[in-house]
């Protein structure tokens, strides 16, 4: 072991010499990737999963908005997808963004790769069940589009009973598909626990890693917490569907409030099980790019956790109009204001680094920057759907879903966005074309807001979700949000186009290319199969930006 | 900077991390721990990180079976009765024992006695199939009597019109002690394999995780059942 210092300006290329063995190129061959133990293989493998998963969901999401550019639903002349589709569509989107997407985007392939990097470890705790959890991965995304060519489903990705349960089509497949899914989650979440826990850096007490592994933490806590309850929900959902077990279906003696509660006890806090890892990637971007230390760590830190624990105690707050009693109903709307906090200790410290920081307006930093603009929209509107009064009005709109897309769209593929090309340098060992990810950041922040700003207007006005035909008078603000679709889609595509090109040339990436102070930025770009060279010693705080003394 | 070669194999690159001076690297080190002991501590961490999500799990089957006997209290009282008390105080005091012995395995693992451990793993096993031979006798009397789950249910009450709450009491209970049945036959699979591998001597006090992990899930399924047993046979 040999003392670790901390490089406080950005390595040049050529400062280290370039290790001819990178975890890339040790082993070659198919089974060398299908059977790794290696995180940062397994990080990988699963960004490219996601990616699919994305595209897909994105084209179903393309789709939405084309249906719905006029009320006639006609393209040239034909109706493009009738109503029994449509409704298959917009479930196929949800299903495929929340689950196979978003939950394990940023934990299991940025997570996977980046954490124990930033832990100084080699590892994570439990390798295979690492490389079992992305087969479970694979297994639910398989069972899902099996379910989709059979048929697909039109119970919405939330599978409200009584109708998921006597509807026609795979929900039984499908349900299995979320089940696994769910497994996947919670041994990746199990997993990144016991890495925390045991294989810090010697010298890294909690205090001194980085955000975004307390972020990860909160969001694994929240895996291993609010998944099984799913579990079990799913369970419950398959047996009544197919055995006529009484329990959500009112006509068989169940409770049909009883599921949501249920299904909300679980994906209430998986929406934070989706927005820490988005907050976690921000904690990073925002100090290495203001080149200045965090301001608030230690509140950052703790937001994550109280954020993952206050989301096990307001999911009430999506039976507002479901026949919930008065009472619950409002000590849930009292409770859900308490998320405001934490979030908002988080925003403020943000921009409380970035003041008088010495900002670098790499792409990175630009999508941080439109995550506190997007991120902050999304959480203030989700100020008015607590609140009951304005809540009756706005359930059920576009007011909600234009405040969960920014949420998780504007919240967490932002911040995802931005961590991608803040980590691509380190993963593949190669530079993007700058200029292109900074024109890509500008299209997707106009398209973004085009597609979706637009909609709060449409759901304050009434436009309920979900439907498939509209009055006439919506018309002007529906095309303007399937216009705005186009040119978010041509960003994402832009993004993948340059991102792809960058791997056709010769690796070109410093170690260390943004000035970065965590560890990961401490071994070589593409890291060794073992991660480092020596085993590092923390000596210093996470983010310290001052000088190196030399004695 | 010394040049500290990384390919080394696993248990030579563990020996060199570790450091302190022991000859020989026990075959189970992985690479990417620095001692024995983290790995162990590790492992018993990610076992009880698992127990939480199993006793998850179950939770939501007490609570839908705690909302179901508030909405049909008076079904599920006289539901309860059809239960026979005696089968299930036996399963618990069969479940009580094999606890106690799953112990003693431990403890004999930890202590150096193979031979010990092997017994004590075989009366645990012997004890599960107890436990399900006494499910199925249950279980088959059900079935005679027509109190099969949900759709199937043919039993008593169904005659009260209106009325479920039969079919749900004997739904909960062919799903929670069915979940728990598949419980003990997972225990019995990883019973039986921590059984070949002490029969092999696989175990000392040097290295003796996988028993204890096991142990841990073998109580979490007996400490489930402690609370499966009141709910279904005692309530009143």
């Amino acid at each position: 072991m040999i003392e670790y210092q901390v490089q406080t300006m950005a390595a040049k290329v050529g400062d280290l010499p370039r290790p001819k063995k990178n975890y890339l190129n040790e082993t070659k061959g198919f089974w060398s990737w299908a059977g790794t133990l290696d995180h940062k293989r397994i990080g990988v493998m699963y960004l490219v999963g996601t990616m699919f998963a994305f595209l897909l969901g994105g084209c179903f999401a393309l789709l939405i908005r084309l249906t719905l550019l006029t009320p006639t639903h006609k393209l040239f002349g034909k109706v493009l997808i009738d109503a029994e589709t449509y409704n298959r569509v917009f479930t196929m989107h949800g299903i495929i963004m929340v689950f196979l997407f978003i939950i394990p985007s940023v934990p299991a392939a940025l997570g996977n790769f980046v954490m124990p990097l930033m832990l100084g470890a080699k590892d994570v705790a439990f390798p295979r069940l690492n490389l079992a959890s992305f087969y479970l991965w694979v297994t639910g995304a398989l069972m899902a589009i099996t379910a989709m060519v059979l048929g697909a489903v039109d119970t919405g990705w939330t599978f409200y009973t009584p109708y998921s349960t006597t509807t026609d089509g795979p929900v039984t497949l499908m349900t299995g598909a979320a089940f696994v899914l769910g497994f996947s989650s919670i041994f990746t979440g199990l997993n990144f626990i016991a890495t925390v826990h045991k294989l810090r850096a010697p010298g890294m007490g909690w205090f001194d890693m980085p955000l975004f592994v307390w972020g990860i933490y909160s969001t694994a806590l929240i895996q291993i917490l609010a998944t099984p309850v799913l579990g079990i929900t799913l369970v419950l959902l398959m047996l009544e569907r197919n055995f006529g077990i009484g329990i959500f279906d009112p006509r068989i003696g169940g409770d049909p409030v009883l599921f949501q509660h249920f299904f909300w006890f679980y994906s209430h806090p998986a929406v934070y099980i989706m927005i820490l890892p988005g907050m976690a990637i921000i904690s990073e971007l925002i100090p290495t790019f203001s080149h200045k230390t965090i301001f608030g760590y230690r509140a950052i830190a703790y937001s994550s956790v109280s954020l993952a624990l206050v989301s096990f105690i307001v999911w009430g707050h999506h039976m507002f109009v479901a026949g919930q009693s008065q009472l619950a109903t409002v000590v849930f709307s009292a409770l859900t204001f308490l998320v405001a906090i934490p979030s908002g200790v988080k925003v403020f410290n943000w921009l409380g680094t970035m003041y008088k920081g010495n900002i670098s307006l790499d792409t990175p930093m630009l999508y941080a920057i439109a995550f506190l603009i997007l991120f902050t929209i999304g959480g203030l509107t989700g100020i008015f759907l607590g609140t009951l009064s304005t809540d009756v009005h706005l359930t059920d709109t576009y007011f909600v879903v234009a405040h969960f897309h920014f949420v998780m769209m504007g919240g967490t593929v932002t911040a995802f966005l931005g961590g991608l090309h803040y980590w691509w340098p380190k993963m593949t060992g190669r530079m993007y074309a700058e200029k292109w990810g900074r024109v890509a950041c500008v299209m997707y922040t106009i398209g973004f807001n085009m597609t979706f700003l637009t909609q709060f207007f449409l759901g304050a006005k009434g436009m309920p979700r979900r439907y498939y035909n509209y009055l006439d008078q919506f018309q002007p603000l529906h095309a303007f949000s399937t216009v705005g679709s186009w040119v978010l889609g041509s960003s994402l595509f832009l993004t993948a186009a340059y991102l792809l090109a960058s791997l056709r040339k010769p690796a070109d990436a410093p170690d260390n290319p943004w000035g970065g102070t965590t560890l990961e930025w401490h071994c070589s770009s593409p890291p060794i199969t073992h991660n480092f060279e020596e085993q590092p010693v923390v000596e210093r705080e996470p983010y310290d930006y001052r000088p190196v003394k030399h004695a | 900077m010394s040049t500290t070669p990384i390919d080394l194999p696993h248990g030579a690159q563990g020996a060199h991390d570790a450091g302190h001076g022991h000859g020989d690297v026990d075959p189970h080190f992985q690479h990417h721990f620095t001692t024995m002991e983290q790995q162990n501590d590790t492992a018993k961490i990610g076992m009880w990180l698992f127990l939480v999500t199993e006793i998850l799990l179950f939770g939501g089957l007490f609570v839908g079976f705690g909302l179901m006997q508030g909405r049909y209290p008076r079904e599920f009282v006289e539901a309860h009765t059809h239960l026979v008390r005696w089968q299930g105080s036996l399963n618990t005091i069969v479940l009580l024992f094999s606890s106690f012995t799953m112990v003693m395995a431990v403890d004999s693992a930890k202590k150096n006695k193979p031979s010990k451990t092997v017994w004590y793993l075989v009366i645990t096993i012997i004890c599960a199939f107890v436990f399900l031979f006494v499910k199925y006798l249950e279980y088959s009397h059900k079935f005679e009597e027509g109190w099969y789950p949900a759709k199937w249910y043919r039993g008593v009450g169904d005659a009260i019109p209106g009325s479920h709450g039969y079919a749900t009491f004997f739904a909960f209970y062919f799903m929670m002690t069915g979940l728990h049945g598949i419980h003990i036959v997972v225990g019995i699979g990883l019973l039986s394999w921590i059984l070949m591998r002490a029969r092999r001597g696989e175990f000392s006090s040097a290295y003796y995780t996988p028993v204890d992990l096991v142990g841990l899930y073998w109580h979490i399924v007996d400490m489930i059942w402690i609370y499966l047993f009141p709910l279904y046979y005692l309530i009143q």
